[in-house]
């Protein structure tokens, strides 16, 4: 595989990783107040994601990171094509950010409140963003944008209360699992009508024979929602934890893949591509590190793989 | 106006204000982490009082400086999608690497620190916070290097209107970056330094007037109480401002006489200089010069030239045609100015602090440096310390605002000063920004940003006022079973269990 094809695949990687990943801590900062009754039950909720949030959004400040080094043209044309949508994630994640790190050092429950506003506001703003945003630049459509909102944002919260349903025991628990019920009957539907736009949409390829692989990962990633569902539904949590990542994983790779050769409309992997070295230089370093990397954060969820009670306090 | 000059703005408006929060949290990382170390090989419970109540206000401010990063790096992309797709090859390459080797490290680390004080081994647990913070120091150099290559782009050429890079390894070692990491990262100690000497100050002073509130000991003195708390993290803050003042001062010694070869004009707006002049002076403040200052700064021989703007400008109009390259010459020279004296009155500040607070019978060269493990007893010979002077904790407090507004000139310096350049020699700013993006969008997301900015500003000065007034939570008022305070084993793991903090968060 050639330098410029396998960066484009670092990119995917890195933002499906991203994708799966934020994808839970969006559900969770979205549904925490519909999950818990009461403050010990809202810090049982948001601990579930309290370790590890920080370190899952660098998966999305790695991905850009390595647009920029790698295709120069691409993340400029991306990040200024989309401004305003940009500007509300940039708020969205400032807003989530501050909330979670400030809710526990502030003293009245007002400020409290703010800061569950913050985290309620910034999870759903780019849940619903990025969504919209890859969608439009896959079909340049409104409906379509709104289409891939309402997936995006539909799956983060039915990934996130099924991760709240693995994480947690007691009252949250299962009231977890209800909520993974409810909010499936949206993103079922939403399901597939987005995916199913993902491949008819290529810049590239059209019809149904020219990409049968973009279709077997849509498809395959509308199995797997499906099977989100019935699992939670039978109480396997793990299980069914595992089919909402490989269904927003099969998502992420269909959509790179709809949007090979050409990530921008008139501009092609090739044309955006930084130079030989660069690419060269960066895969070294990169296929150094990564184990690193994905083994330490791979630690930190072993750490805190116990599941959570409300403390009493 | 245009997009351009919002453009500008938003850029300025937002690198400013991020880098009000990454400083702190760079030096002050550090500094909870020797707290912390402190505490692990000592035993003593105070040094985990300290490690906790230091340690919250870090992560208030590391709060600030993650989410107001995240718009950095977009930014370029968003409204310099020229400057984006002409550095990208070369200035990208840093960025992710930041992100890959720095910012997971931070992360992911910090998150096991916080949560991990019940669940992690005692020692890995201090390893946590060791990683997080030589993350965010690494991300600084990563930043600080890619941020270099603007003002003295190494390792590339340019093919078809895109700079290529040659040499990554020229790109990481660039002399400017060298001269400036250590510059910015030590100006991040004196910083947080400050900061910790403020906080000290404050609780120096509550501490006296709590223990006597009726005044009838003279405040200067204390009220007989044993050795304050604050004593030691306040020494600590001391050296380490004192030490990070040298640094700071050498490396932005090396970078002047860099800026003497790399950016002539940056250096002639710096004194004002006009013309050409061997044997240049230095004004320390406008109106007094010393004579021959300069051209010794910048070269090391008093009699050399110091280029001039006006010479400069007819230099470059022949060689990149005609404009003006002129910087804006009042915030230059002006934030020169304010950058030295501030800086250099906080440190001043921290050298005039350890002189207050030595010991009272010297025993060798070892003044300024912390108290040493197990003296206890040497220290009660020789009486007791020197208290903090009342006056001194107060002017402490006062000094506060000195490094923040000295490290924000210092940046206005170095930015503005490489105006018209983005990247010097190669491209302009003004075709560096985004031509499809409208003065709407960017006067929208500028608005959008400031007003956000300014009331987590408030709100993050409330928390952490709020947070240093309410002072570090009580000691237990139950001795520990075992003997723990003696200190000096060098093994905590079986110690001072019984304040185990369980959740920062």
């Amino acid at each position: 595989m050639e330098l410029t094809t396998f960066w484009f695949a670092v990119i995917a990687f890195l933002w499906t990783g991203f994708f799966v990943l934020e994808g839970f801590d969006f559900g969770v900062g979205m549904l925490a107040p519909v999950l818990s009754r009461d403050e010990a039950e809202r810090r049982q909720v948001l601990g579930t994601i309290g370790p590890v949030w920080d370190g899952n959004e660098v998966w999305l400040i790695t991905a850009v990171g390595a647009m920029f080094a790698a295709f120069p043209a691409w993340y400029a044309g991306l990040l200024s094509e989309f401004y305003l949508p940009i500007v509300l994630v940039l708020a969205g994640l400032i807003m989530r950010g501050v909330g979670l790190e400030w809710r526990g050092k502030v003293q009245h429950a007002s400020d409290r409140a703010w800061c569950d506003l913050g985290i309620l506001a910034g999870s759903a703003l780019p849940a619903f963003l990025w969504g919209a945003v890859f969608a439009d630049l896959l079909r340049a459509s409104a409906p379509a944008a709104l289409a891939g909102g309402a997936f995006s944002l539909s799956v983060c919260l039915l990934h996130g209360a099924v991760f709240v349903a693995l994480k947690t025991s007691g009252p949250v628990r299962a009231r977890a699992r209800r909520t993974a019920m409810v909010v499936s009957v949206v993103a079922l539907p939403a399901g597939v009508v987005a995916l199913s736009g993902i491949p008819s949409a290529g810049t590239a390829v059209a019809g149904w024979g020219a990409s049968p692989w973009l279709w077997g990962c849509a498809l395959a990633a509308m199995a797997f929602l499906a099977a989100a569902v019935a699992l939670t539904w039978r109480g396997r949590e793990g299980w069914a934890f595992t089919a909402t990542a490989s269904s927003i994983a099969l998502t992420g790779a269909a959509l790179f893949g709809a949007l090979w050769p050409a990530p921008l409309p008139g501009l092609t992997v090739a044309e955006a591509a930084s130079g030989p070295y660069t690419l060269g230089m960066l895969t070294w370093i990169g296929l150094i590190a990564l184990p690193f990397v994905l083994g330490y954060q791979a630690w930190s969820y072993w750490v805190f793989r116990k599941r959570l009670v409300a403390e009493v306090s | 106006m245009e997009a351009l000059d919002l453009a500008r703005w938003q850029f300025g408006v937002t690198t400013v204000y991020h880098f009000l929060f990454v400083p702190l949290t760079i030096g002050l990382g550090v500094f909870v982490a020797g707290l912390q170390t402190a505490w692990h090989r000592t035993g003593k419970e105070q040094y985990l009082r300290l490690t906790k109540f230091f340690g919250k206000i870090f992560l208030i401010n590391f709060a600030m400086g993650v989410v107001t990063g995240i718009v950095q790096e977009f930014q370029f992309g968003m409204n310099w999608s020229e400057y984006s797709v002409f550095v990208g090859d070369v200035f990208g390459a840093p960025l992710a690497l930041e992100a890959l080797l720095a910012f997971f490290l931070e992360s992911t680390f910090l998150g096991l620190w916080i949560f991990g004080w019940d669940k992690l081994p005692k020692r890995v647990h201090l390893a946590t916070i060791w990683a997080a913070v030589i993350g965010s120091n690494l991300s600084a150099y990563f930043i600080l290097a890619a941020n270099a290559w603007m003002k003295h782009p190494v390792g590339y050429e340019v093919v078809d209107g895109k700079a290529r890079m040659t040499d990554l390894w020229a790109v990481l070692t660039n002399s400017t970056a060298l001269a400036q990491v250590p510059h910015v990262v030590a100006g991040s100690f004196v910083i947080a330094g400050g900061f910790v000497l403020a906080v000290c100050g404050y609780q120096v002073l509550k501490e006296r007037r709590s223990a006597d509130p009726d005044r009838t000991v003279p405040m200067r003195r204390g009220a007989g109480l044993a050795v304050s708390m604050w004593r030691t993290p306040m020494r600590a803050a001391l050296v380490m401002t004192a030490i990070a003042g040298m640094v700071v001062a050498g490396s932005g010694d090396l970078s002047g006489k860099l800026l003497h070869e790399q950016q002539p004009m940056k250096l002639a707006a710096a004194e004002g200089l006009e013309r050409d002049t061997a044997g240049a002076a230095f004004s320390p403040v406008p109106g007094v010069e010393v004579p021959m200052l300069l051209s010794f700064l910048a070269t090391n021989d008093p009699n050399a030239v110091v280029r001039g703007m006006e010479d400069l400008q007819e230099e470059y109009t022949q060689r990149f045609g005609p404009g003006d390259y002129r910087p804006n010459l009042p915030v230059v020279y002006l934030s020169f100015r304010v950058m030295i004296v501030f800086g250099m009155t906080t440190v001043g500040l921290s050298v005039l602090g350890l002189w207050l607070t030595r010991r009272r019978r010297a025993t060798g060269p070892s003044d300024g440096q912390p108290a040493p493990r197990g003296r206890t007893l040497r220290r009660r010979a020789a009486g007791a310390p020197r208290e903090v002077p009342a006056w001194f904790a107060r002017l402490c407090l006062l000094a506060l605002p000195l490094p923040f507004i000295a490290m924000i000139a210092g940046w206005l310096l170095s930015e503005i000063g490489r105006q018209p350049w983005t990247v010097q020699g190669e491209l302009l700013t003004a075709a560096s920004v985004s031509p499809g993006v409208s003065l709407t969008e960017v006067a929208v997301s500028l608005a959008v940003f400031t007003l956000l900015y300014g009331l987590l500003a408030v709100a993050e000065a409330v928390l952490i006022v709020r947070h240093v007034k309410a002072g570090p939570e009580p000691a237990p008022s139950v001795p520990p079973a075992s003997p723990t305070g003696t200190g000096g084993t060098g093994d905590g793991d079986r110690t001072a269990v019984m304040l185990q903090p369980t959740l920062m968060y």
